[in-house]
């Protein structure tokens, strides 16, 4: 008996340095370790919290779908699912056309090729909440640079309200993650661009073909495969931006600027309603998975396009 | 004639340099190509030059747009970022940031390397299942996981401290990571491993001695990654920290530099100056690393 247990262990030991399984275990276990209790558990714990009365510092009770109700039959929650329709919608088209055009631009032959594509990326590398403070002062209601030139050229006689007026805001809030965002679109695109071989433009010119028949017929199809990808991450983190909302409106003026991020933590975190914004986190979730399975058949074309089986 | 260099020199046919770019006029060019580049880069960079414009100027010449042109600065001043260093917590909140991000990034890059190796070479049983559920996990954002975290946090007693971040900031950061590195262990040759196999070595050793020296770059392009990713994060941050002491620099000065209905904006714009900073100096350093780990994340 005594010696059955070192033996044992041994070959647990033996086990988990020898064997492929053993030591892929070994070696997953700090990561899934982490994984598990941060996030995998988190997700679960968070839909579970959208079923219960929870608020901070006192635990809840269940309460079915009591929350979701409760959010059915809210107006403002509407509004944020509609705002952040439009949000992503409008500003993932305008990342897309403006970062593929700057990706075109980019690819071309330039001087000081890598100084420019190193001067695009800026503004994705700096923190989303200090560069928004900067356009939190641009678009200041009185001192607005952009009001500024534009009265100086006499084509508005008072300064535009910015972040005021519903209108406005919506745009500006889109305008400011449209430039957080091209840069990321123009230089992924930009790495897809530059394996497409300029042999088939040439031949295609050749042959006769237009640019915009260059481009329609070659560049996009060939690209398509990391356009999907690149277009899902973006849609994704538009559509689950909190950031730059939080900076420039905290979701006014009268809820126009709303997101479902921000009004889930407007409601769960100052408000104290956990159990209310885990459920309007978790009715972000549908949506998500539209976006990655999406993604997932971007990635199923591009196997097929590589000619590999399935 | 082109047929002659072609077969002189075959390794004169390349295949990018300027294509078909040699028939297009200057004017043609200027117009398709220099002028939206540059209309690109001013818009793209002006911001930055608002901000560094705004943090030096004194706050009398803010205010007045009349006597002084908003787009340029009499008389610079450090006053407002005097201001930062000395009367508010800004050093504070810039060492926890430093603190937060490089513990993080550290006990990410430890994690991830094991797991990328486990799943692109060990080839356990469900390496292929592991690995996409990796991929997978890139993709929750912390916006519907902050609520059930700061629940979490509060339970297990660490709220309201840097310890919180430390251990929140790995969720984001290892699957990302772990993609990233699967790539690269992806491209170093099975026969390399397979020869240290022969000579004796353990995995351990094929690990430490072959694996890790190949994938410096791949190593490099993550830590800075998750540096920067560590740096920028916000939400997880806002709603695990209260005390002035323990915030980050994004958090801190949106909380705490914003009072009332009087905006000192000068000081405002040398906090996000200042906190850009260190993110742009890395960044300056290894551009192509971030260039490549972020190509290498959306690529498959």
């Amino acid at each position: 008996m005594a010696g059955a247990a070192p033996t044992r262990l041994s070959s647990i030991y033996g086990w988990l340095l020898e064997s492929k399984n053993g030591l892929g275990l070994l070696f997953m276990l700090p990561a899934a370790a982490f994984l598990l209790c941060f996030l995998t558990y988190p997700l679960g714990l968070g839909v579970w919290l959208g079923f219960t009365d929870t608020k901070i510092g006192r635990s809840g009770i269940f309460i079915g779908l009591e929350n979701y109700e409760w959010l059915f039959d809210d107006p403002i929650f509407w509004l944020s699912v509609y705002n952040t329709l439009l949000y992503t919608t409008v500003a993932s088209v305008l990342k897309f056309g403006l970062g593929l055009w700057l990706a075109l631009i980019l690819n071309q032959h330039l001087p000081f090729k890598n100084l420019f594509r190193a001067i695009i990326l800026l503004p994705w590398v700096v923190p989303t909440v200090l560069s928004a403070l900067a356009f939190w002062w641009i678009y200041d209601s009185q001192f607005s640079i952009i009001s500024y030139v534009l009265m100086n050229l006499g084509l508005i006689s008072e300064p535009i309200n910015f972040l005021g007026d519903p209108t406005n805001a919506r745009a500006s809030v889109i305008a400011a993650n449209v430039w957080r965002g091209i840069p990321f679109v123009a230089i992924s695109l930009l790495a897809g661009l530059q394996t497409i071989p300029q042999s088939l433009n040439e031949a295609a010119a050749l042959d006769g073909a237009t640019p915009w028949q260059r481009f329609t017929k070659i560049t996009l199809p060939l690209l398509s495969p990391i356009i999907a990808v690149v277009m899902t991450f973006s849609v994704l983190f538009t559509f689950t931006d909190f950031q730059l909302i939080y900076v420039l409106t905290r979701g006014g003026p009268v809820n126009a600027t709303h997101l479902m991020a921000t009004l889930s933590f407007q409601r769960a975190i100052p408000g104290g309603q956990l159990g209310e914004g885990a459920a309007i986190a978790v009715a972000m979730i549908p949506f998500l998975l539209a976006a990655i399975l999406f993604s997932f058949f971007g990635l199923q074309r591009r196997k097929w396009q590589q000619g590999a089986s399935d | 004639m082109s047929r002659q260099t072609i077969s002189s020199d075959p390794i004169a046919v390349n295949d990018d340099v300027t294509g078909l770019d040699q028939f297009s006029t200057l004017t043609r060019r200027i117009l398709v190509v220099y002028l939206p580049l540059a209309v690109f880069v001013f818009v793209l960079l002006f911001p930055f030059y608002w901000m560094a414009i705004t943090a030096v100027k004194p706050d009398h010449q803010l205010s007045n747009y009349k006597e002084y042109s908003p787009f340029w600065v009499v008389e610079p001043t450090l006053a407002h970022i005097k201001y930062l260093l000395f009367e508010t917590s800004y050093p504070g909140w810039l060492w926890n940031t430093m603190l937060v991000s490089v513990a993080s990034t550290f006990i990410s890059l430890l994690a991830s390397v094991f797991a990328a190796y486990a799943i692109e070479r060990v080839r356990f049983t469900g390496a292929r299942v592991t690995g996409l559920l990796i991929f997978l996990a890139y993709l929750v954002p912390p916006s519907i996981l902050f609520i059930p975290l700061a629940f979490i946090v509060f339970n297990v007693g660490i709220f309201d401290s840097r310890l919180a971040l430390i251990l929140t900031y790995p969720t984001f950061l290892i699957p990302f990571c772990t993609w990233l590195l699967m790539g690269y262990f992806r491209t170093i040759p099975f026969e390399l491993e397979e020869s240290a196999l022969v000579d004796g070595a353990t995995r351990w050793q094929i690990l430490t001695k072959v694996i890790l020296p190949l994938a410096v770059p791949g190593l490099i392009s993550a830590g800075i990654f998750a540096f920067t990713l560590s740096w920028n994060e916000f939400i997880y941050a806002l709603t695990f920290i209260s005390s002035s002491e323990n915030k980050t620099v994004p958090v801190g000065v949106l909380t705490e530099l914003v009072r009332g209905d009087i905006y000192e904006w000068g000081a405002l714009m040398s906090g996000a100056l200042l906190g850009s900073l260190p993110v742009v100096i890395l960044y300056s350093f290894f551009v192509d690393y971030y260039v490549s780990s972020m190509t290498g994340a959306v690529k498959e």
